[in-house]
Order: C-alpha cells, then sequence, then structure tokens
C-alpha cells in the first residue's frame, strides 16, 4: 500500500493538512502571465519559489517555462526587495529583452511589506523600463487563496492594459479561466465557428504546447499581445469563465473601461458548453453554425449511446472550483453520481453550488472546500466509488483502492495529451467521455469473469 | 571520429567566455567573469573560482532554495519521519514525490514518503503567529499516524514573524515522550542556495538523532554511507553490491533512511561520503565526537565503484573483506565491460556538458569517460570552492551569506568518543594512501582548455550550446527542454528523468545504454519537414 497510513476513520483535524488539494497563489501567476505575447513572469521573493514553479510547470507541459527572480537574501528579507527588484528589471531588460516582466508578490516580499507599486514608480523614474516594454504586478501572498487566486489576480492585473477610445472594435473579450493550452485554442475555435470576433486573455496555447524545431524561442510566436490588451477596453462585451478564475478581471475591465461582463461557467460538458455558446451567439447577435451544431448533436449522440455505462456510477472529484462545478454538472447531466468533491480552495460558495447541482441525483454528497486528498481519500475508504477524477497525485489513492482514475486538473505529471487535446467545448466533452468510457470499460474486461466477458460493449 | 575532432577545434575557450559574458550589463559581467574558469589542469597550483556567492536578481538561475536543500534533499528522502512544513501549502506541496527517491517499508514498515504534511498558513497566523496552530497540527499529526518521529521545517514567512519552531518542538517531545520533534529554521531566503539547507539538516540531524540509541548491531564491517540520497533506486543497487561484499550499512543519509539509522549513525566505523557538498558537515562531526573517520568515494561509474569498494576494504585492513570485494569486482565487472564495449561503438568521442548539483556534474564524468566520451565543460549549481578545488583550500572566507548559517561546535563525547584506529593505523593507511577526510573537488579531472562554470543560467547554457555544440547536456528539470529545443539530447543528472538507478555496476550499465539511446537515436533528425529541408518546387516535376 503507498498510502499505508491513512485510515478509515475521520477525525476532525483544525491545523494539519494532509497531501493538499491545491498550492499556493504565485504558480497560478507565473501561468497565467506566460499567457502573455513576450513575457517574462517573474519571481519577487526568495529563488526556490521560482525554482518549484518552474519546475511544477515544465512538469506539467514538458516545456521550457522561462521565469526570473529576486533571489533574496537574509538581507534583502531584512532591509526589503527593492534592490534586488529593481536590478532584477534592469538585468532582465538587457539580457533576455522581453516586452513586458509581469511581476507577482510571494508571502517573503508580501510578509515584508514590499511595495510593488511604489518599486515600479521608481523603476521608471530611474529608466530601468525602456520605452515600448512594461512591468505588470500582482500581489500575490502564498498565504491566502490558492494557485487559482493567484492566477485570477495575475489575470485582473492585465486588465491594466487596457485602454478605452471613441470606436468599439467589435470584439468579445473572453476570459478562459485556468484551463489547458488546447483549451485556449479551442475555445477560440468555437467563436470563430460562431463567427465571433475574439479577444482571449491569457492565451497559452502555442506558448505552452510548442513544436519542435531546433530553435529555441525564449518567447514563443503564442500569446495575448500588447496590442490585443490594450483592445480589450473597446470591446462588445466580456465573457468571463469560471467565477474563481476569471470574474475578478471582467468586473475590473467593467469598471474601468465599461465594457460589460457575463459570468459563465468554464465549458467543460454539454450544458455548461451550450450557455457559453448561447451567450457568445446572444452578444455578437450571430446564429451559431451548423458545424458546431453538428459537433453538439456529436456528443448527445455518445451520451445516448453509451449511456447504460454511465447510469449510476460513483465518482470523486478532487480539482480546482471552477473546472470540479462544470464537471460536477456534466456528470450529473449523463446520471453519473459524484459523490466526494473536494477543492483545496477556499470559498462557501462552492459547497452551495456543488449542492444545487446534485441535489436531485436522491444520493448523499460529501463536498468540502478547502478540503485535502487525505480527506478525499478516507470518505472513498468509507464509500467506494467507481471512478476517480484528479490529478496526477490520484494515482496513489487509485491504485491502493483499486479505483480507475482520470488524470484531469492540475498538475497532471505523469501523462500526456492536456496540452494537445481540449476537454472544453463539444469537442473534448467527446474526448472527457472517451476518457471516462476508456477507463470504466478496461476496468470492466479486467475484472468480468470469462463466462460473461464480452467481445461488444 | 573526425566530424569531433572538427568540433573540438571550432573554439577557443577563451572566446566563448567573452561571448558568454558580452551582453550583460558590466557589474554582472565582472561577477560572472569570476564564476567562469577556464582550466589549466594545473598539476599543483589550482586557479581560484567563485563560488556559493549570490545570484543575480533577474538573471535565470537554474538555482532553489535552502528549504528546497533542507527537506527536499536532506530530510525529504527519509521514510518514517513525518516531515511537516510550517508555512504556507506552496513549500510543501512541490517537494511533495518530485524528487524520485525510491523507498522500501516492506510489508508492515512505515513509510510517509507518498504523503506531504503542511500547516498551511493563512493571513491571520502571519498576523498573529503561527505557533499555535503548528502545535495542533503536530498534535493531529501525533494522534493520527503515531510516528517515531516529527521533523519542523520553516519555511520564509516563519523567521519573519518570529515563530519559535524550536521551542514548540521541544514542548511536544516532552508532552508526547515516545516522539522525537525538532525543528529546522531553513527558511528559503537564507544562504545563497540549497546549500545553507545541507548544512541547516546536518546540524540538526547531528543534534536531535545521531546519537540516540547505543545498541550495538549485528556486522563485521560497519560502516555509514553519507550523501546518498536513492534517487531513481541508487541507493538500493549500493545495497546490493554492500550486501555481497559483506559490508554493513549502519545508516544511509539519507535515501530509504530511517530514524533508527540515523539515531545509530555513531555505532559505525567508517563513513563513506557520496556528496561531499551535503553531507561533509555530519561526516566531520562524527569523527570529532565518537572518532569515525571518514573517506570520499563515489559509487558513480564501475570503475569509481570498484575503486571505492577497495577503498572501503584497504581501510578495514581485513583478508576476507579484501578478498571478498576482488571476488565480487570480477564477477560484476564482466556485464559491464561487454555493455560499455556495445555502446563504445557509437558513444566514443562525443562530447557531454554537465551542470548539476555538488558533485554529480563531478562523479558522472567517470561514467562518461567509460563509454569514451569526453566533458568539454561542467559546474555546479550550488557548490563550494572546495568542490571544484579541493580541501585544501579550507577554511574558506567567510561573507555575509555563509556568516549567518550556523557552525555547531563539538567535542568529543565524554563515553562514546572511540578512536576506530590508532594513530599508528591511521599513519600506516595514509602512507598506503588511503586519503582520509579529504575531496580533491571537480578540477583536477577535467581535461586542460575546458570551462567549468559556476551556477550556470539559462541563457549561458543557450549560448553554451549553441557555440560548443555537445552531443548531450545534463542537468535539471527547469533546463531540459529549453535545450532539447535546441535538437540536443538532454539527461536530468538530479532525478534522472524516469530512469535509474545509475550508481554501482548495474547502474552503470543502465547509464551507458540511457546516454546511447539519447545521443543515438533517429529521433532527433525529424526537425525539419521534407519542404523545409527542400523548398524549392522543382520536385513536383516528378509528377509528370
Amino acid at each position: 500500500m503507498l498510502l499505508r497510513h491513512t485510515p478509515k476513520e475521520i477525525p476532525e483535524r483544525k491545523a494539519l493538512a494532509i497531501n493538499p488539494a491545491k498550492t499556493c497563489q504565485p504558480i497560478g501567476a507565473m501561468y497565467a502571465a506566460l499567457g502573455i505575447h513576450g513575457c517574462l513572469p517573474y519571481s519577487h521573493g526568495s529563488q526556490g519559489c521560482c525554482a518549484y514553479h518552474r519546475s511544477t510547470l515544465t512538469r506539467h507541459y514538458k516545456e521550457p517555462v522561462s521565469a526570473a527572480t529576486s533571489s533574496f537574501t537574509e538581507g534583502a528579507s531584512v532591509f526589503g526587495g527593492q534592490a534586488n527588484l529593481l536590478q532584477g528589471i534592469n538585468n532582465i531588460f538587457t539580457v533576455y529583452e522581453p516586452d513586458v516582466i509581469a511581476v507577482h508578490t510571494t508571502c517573503l516580499s508580501e510578509t515584508i511589506g514590499d511595495d510593488l507599486p511604489q518599486i515600479r514608480k521608481k523603476a521608471i523614474m530611474e529608466g530601468k523600463i525602456p520605452e515600448g516594454k512594461y512591468v505588470l504586478g500582482a500581489s500575490t501572498p502564498s498565504y491566502s487563496g490558492s494557485h487559482v487566486t493567484g492566477f485570477s489576480t495575475m489575470v485582473k492585473s492585465m486588465v491594466e492594459f487596457s485602454e478605452r477610445t471613441d470606436k468599439k472594435n467589435g470584439k468579445i473579450n473572453i476570459i478562459p479561466g485556468w484551463v489547458e493550452p488546447s483549451d485556449m485554442e479551442e475555445i477560440k475555435r468555437m467563436a470563430q465557428l460562431t463567427g465571433v470576433e475574439t479577444i482571449i486573455f491569457p492565451d497559452t496555447s502555442g506558448v505552452l504546447n510548442g513544436p519542435m524545431t531546433g530553435k529555441y524561442k525564449m518567447f514563443p510566436d503564442g500569446g495575448t499581445t500588447i496590442e490585443e490588451l490594450k483592445s480589450t477596453g473597446d470591446s462588445i462585451g466580456t465573457l468571463a469563465l469560471g467565477e474563481w478564475c476569471s470574474a475578478a478581471a471582467a468586473r475590473e475591465l467593467d469598471k474601468k473601461c465599461k465594457v460589460p461582463c457575463k459570468g459563465l461557467d468554464m465549458p467543460f460538458g454539454l450544458q455548461a458548453t451550450d450557455r457559453f455558446v448561447d451567450a457568445l451567439r446572444t452578444i455578437a447577435g450571430v446564429s451559431v453554425s451548423d458545424e458546431l451544431s453538428f459537433e453538439r448533436g456529436q456528443l448527445v449522440d455518445l451520451i445516448t449511446d453509451m449511456h447504460q455505462y454511465f447510469y449510476k456510477k460513483k465518482v470523486a472529484i478532487a480539482g480546482d472550483p471552477d473546472q470540479v462545478i462544470a464537471m460536477v454538472e456534466f456528470l450529473v447531466s449523463i446520471d453519473m453520481c459524484p459523490v466526494h468533491i473536494v477543492t483545496g480552495t477556499p470559498g462557501k460558495k462552492f459547497e452551495k453550488r456543488i449542492k444545487e447541482l446534485t441535489e436531485g441525483m436522491g444520493i448523499d454528497v460529501n463536498v468540502k472546500a478547502k478540503g485535502d486528498l487525505f480527506l478525499l481519500h478516507q470518505w472513498m475508504k468509507n464509500e467506494p466509488v467507481d471512478l476517480l477524477i484528479c490529478n496526477s497525485y490520484g494515482k496513489y489513492m487509485a491504485r491502493d483502492e483499486d479505483v480507475p482514475l482520470i488524470r484531469w486538473g492540475f498538475p497532471i505529471l505523469d501523462r500526456q495529451g492536456h496540452q494537445y487535446f481540449p476537454t472544453v467545448g463539444y469537442k473534448g466533452g467527446l474526448r472527457l467521455l472517451e476518457k471516462i468510457l476508456n477507463a470504466l470499460l478496461d476496468r470492466k474486461d479486467r475484472d468480468d469473469p470469462e463466462t460473461s466477458f464480452e467481445l461488444v460493449l | 571520429m573526425t566530424e569531433i575532432k572538427e568540433k573540438l577545434v571550432q573554439w577557443d575557450p577563451a572566446d566563448i567566455k567573452s561571448k558568454l559574458i558580452a551582453k550583460y550589463p558590466p557589474k554582472v559581467a565582472r561577477k560572472r567573469a569570476k564564476q567562469i574558469m577556464i582550466n589549466e589542469a594545473l598539476e599543483n597550483e589550482t586557479p581560484e573560482i567563485t563560488a556559493n556567492v549570490r545570484t543575480i536578481p533577474g538573471i535565470i538561475t537554474m538555482r532553489g532554495c535552502t528549504y528546497a536543500g533542507c527537506k527536499g534533499v536532506i530530510m525529504g528522502p527519509t521514510r518514517d519521519i513525518v516531515n511537516l512544513v510550517h508555512g504556507p501549502i506552496g513549500c510543501s506541496f512541490y517537494a511533495w514525490l518530485t524528487r524520485r527517491n525510491q523507498t522500501d517499508a516492506g510489508e508492515n514498515g512505515e513509510n510517509y514518503i507518498p504523503y506531504a504534511f503542511s500547516t498551511d498558513m493563512q493571513e491571520q497566523d502571519i498576523i498573529f503567529g503561527g505557533e499555535k496552530k503548528l502545535t495542533t497540527a503536530i498534535q493531529e499529526a501525533y494522534d493520527i499516524f503515531h510516528p517515531k518521529s516529527i521533523a519542523i521545517f520553516a519555511t520564509c514567512p516563519v523567521g519573519l514573524i518570529g515563530d519559535d519552531i524550536h521551542t514548540v518542538a521541544r514542548l511536544m517531545k516532552e508532552k508526547f515522550g515516545d516522539c522525537n520533534v525538532y525543528a529546522f529554521s531553513c527558511e528559503g531566503y537564507k544562504g545563497v542556495s540549497q546549500s545553507a539547507g545541507h548544512h541547516i539538516a546536518n546540524n540538526q540531524v547531528f543534534r536531535h538523532i545521531v546519537g540516540e540509541n547505543d545498541e550495538v548491531k549485528p556486522g563485521k564491517f560497519k560502516i555509514n554511507l553519507l550523501g546518498e540520497y536513492n534517487i531513481g533506486g541508487d541507493g538500493f543497487e549500493i545495497d546490493r553490491i554492500f550486501k555481497k561484499c559483506g559490508i554493513t550499512c549502519i545508516s544511509t543519509f539519507s535515501g530509504n533512511a530511517t530514524y533508527d539509522q540515523f539515531a545509530s549513525a555513531h555505532t559505525a566505523d567508517l563513513n563513506a561520503v557520496m556528496c561531499h557538498r551535503s553531507i561533509n558537515y555530519v561526516a566531520d562531526m562524527l569523527e570529532t565526537k565518537y572518532g569515525i573517520p571518514w573517506v570520499k568515494v563515489n559509487f558513480i561509474g564501475a570503475q569509481s565503484t570498484a575503486k571505492s569498494l577497495r577503498k572501503i576494504a584497504a581501510y578495514f585492513d581485513d583478508k576476507e573483506l579484501i578478498a571478498q570485494v576482488e571476488k565480487v569486482i570480477a564477477e560484476e565487472m564482466p556485464e559491464v565491460e561487454t555493455a560499455a564495449a556495445e555502446v563504445r561503438t557509437r558513444t566514443e568521442g562525443k562530447t557531454a556538458m554537465l551542470f548539476v548539483g555538488a558533485s554529480r556534474a563531478h562523479h558522472y564524468q567517470g561514467l562518461f569517460n567509460e563509454m569514451g566520451m569526453k566533458v568539454i565543460s561542467a559546474g555546479y549549481e550550488f557548490a563550494h570552492r572546495d568542490d571544484y578545488e579541493g580541501r585544501q583550500v579550507l577554511p574558506l572566507k567567510v561573507d555575509a551569506d555563509s556568516r549567518n548559517i550556523e557552525e555547531i561546535e563539538v567535542e568529543a563525547d565524554e563515553t562514546r568518543y572511540a578512536p576506530r584506529k590508532t594513530p599508528e593505523q591511521m599513519a600506516e593507511l595514509e602512507k598506503a594512501g588511503m586519503d582520509f577526510k579529504n575531496y580533491n573537488g571537480l578540477i583536477p579531472d577535467m581535461e586542460k582548455g575546458t570551462l567549468i562554470i559556476d551556477d550556470l543560467n539559462q541563457y549561458e547554457a543557450e549560448k553554451l550550446v549553441e557555440l560548443m555544440k555537445p552531443d548531450i547536456f545534463c542537468a535539471g528539470i527547469k533546463e531540459k527542454f529549453s535545450i532539447m529545443k535546441l535538437g540536443i539530447p538532454m539527461k536530468q543528472l538530479h532525478s534522472y528523468d524516469s530512469g535509474g538507478p545509475y550508481a554501482g555496476f548495474k547502474g552503470a550499465v543502465n547509464f551507458y545504454q540511457e546516454i546511447d539511446r539519447l545521443t543515438s537515436s533517429k529521433v532527433w533528425a525529424y526537425l525539419k519537414a521534407p519542404w523545409q529541408e527542400n523548398p524549392e518546387l522543382t520536385a513536383a516535376y516528378v509528377w509528370e
């Protein structure tokens, strides 16, 4: 047994987190910043943070992840990190020549009270930021929120670029939230099929799923450009996908440039995708293409064709709030039963929303925001499930409890595909169903007795 | 071979060095120039390199932090200690199962390696202090798991807000009675790299665990293996060889190690030091307090493994052991030699670069040499000058950063100090070539004209690869894919990608085959599409 010390009994824990279902804010800020074209993320703290975040993102994407750090020493921690940051900015613009440096803070620089806006002002005054180059800042202390909060905060700070001119650009802003590069690409494709011009930010497609060419581009071709970010202020409206990831930026843009916004769930599964496409159509005033309707029909087709294998199957899920909410809705919509649901990110709304979504299921549901995988595992020991949906850390529970696992979420350190094949939209829904069916049916083929082992399923 | 020779004459090291630093602001260039050395391979006079100095803000470094060195490297591989991280969630999360330390606790043994423990500090803990939460977390860990020992690790904010983790640990230890609790002040901002964390871990392990169990363990030739972390199963392979030779390993620091192994370390008769940088402090302290001498060993590479085994046998000066070691080497070597000969037809003359750790960039050169490959540039991420130039440069100048890392004063133990050898025996062994308490460093083993670079960064790595075109580049995960994008095979020598073991005899065979796979594969030939190779449209006539 891998997790051999995990007991079935569940004593209350007030202070000890075991096997977390979240990580800290700065990595989210770093991921978001990689979605700006020509941007070098910058961690204002001790160099270990930056090393850990780069390592985790690199393992997840199997792609280069460049980011710099203030490399605090004990001296900087006592006297403040201003000198380090100023020196860092100067070195970066000289050596790496990015268009933007996106600085995020850490628990270290926040605890000592470094004032990012003030340091940036000083950098501008001292001429450390060359003409036409930018330094962006986000306050992301590791001791509040989670990696999701850090992502949201960095996206919100991108709104700083937005400018409002008198002329609307006829576009719709889409804030996709923390999804994979492949998902961002798919969202763009769906908008294109609907005939809607969009600005999507951040956009890591083409950044973290790049080709092998024999050339290393420190700043790949992908990413939302500064011009696009500026133009977001002139868009017709903003669709914010995911309350936790994207709403803050959309509201900020509304406040700053009067771009109206609509919050939606992330478009995972049938109904959330329907709402996304419908919103897109309504705001842009276009009709949905036959091609997209065809894709939708294919998804419904697979759901109805294979419904017998989904029906009443119990599922345990861990992941980030926006993703898990959409996934739970999808599972419930195909008559599966998500029974144990955990997210590491705090937020009471999460539990409320899950309770609403699972209300008609007729089974008691365990749900916890700010939970951890240790708790999820204990729930699984008490009430076994047919399927586990989790990031790669789920494989330890899956093996111990002999439950099939679908890797979904962040980080995925031991399988590939997430950067190339989307799980959003109708096409992504097909992929999710394929994954679910493969997991369940491979298990069935393994476990069925020879007498009832079947060729046709 | 002709192709290789061309490659070697293509560059002049002084020219490479100047190109590496040309783009830097003047201050950065001056600093980096001192950390880039053209090896002159002088016999007695080692040129000086600057190492263990601050990383330059903004320059994309390979280095990690003190917490990573303490919790990640030294204490992480232990399996029956609950390693509880006091801080915001990230630090515990990132160090969770990512270093590929293998463990084997058998059917019923304790193994907390698959777990991550954290106090998950929140804003109110930062404002009002986290001691209370830490106390509760320790209690909860004790109540759920009943471990032998709980280790507390401080992350950046802990030191800044002044949580007294050592007092919390002491009080909980007293309260439990059957669980040793101790803490490490390994805040990430201390020191200039992971290295400070190694030192902090060494100090606390020695202070709180070593010497706790006086029980005499069975075995005739008892050693400790220091600085071996069982990444990819290296430690298991070394254990296999020890067992075959009849050598008893009392304690490994710290691959697959248990609390009791550390507690019994003072009962061994020799300390064999693998990774000099991370663990030499414990070796020195074990000698001073208990009278156990130490020698440097290296189980990376078949030749080095054989040499290290002979060194241990010579130390015990026992005919049977010496004979058994020779027998084991004779048994193991044919397979290794066959494998080496097989790959050499393809690897001979190829070139490698190694930028990793503070021993692996040295240790792995032996393996490459066994394959007929040449290391043209190497350096460490977090080494000190003695790792480059040898321990004769000690003591090193104390600077503003190293001053903050505690040096603990150790004296001979009143009752348990027992020199393992008489001064005459020691003198005789030394006369016969036994090199006690010594490490010669990386520089003497590298050829003239090679480049030795401390704290190599991303920019320099890319430049170096472009200019010198090695056949393989070895570093860590952060460097891996930017190098691969250039079309150069890359091998992680921190965590071995998905491979290993590479230590010992079986490990050598694994490594030869892995490097052969990387440097001889056809997959690197697909970078260009046919229409990129031949963009002209004349091919269209083929249709006619």
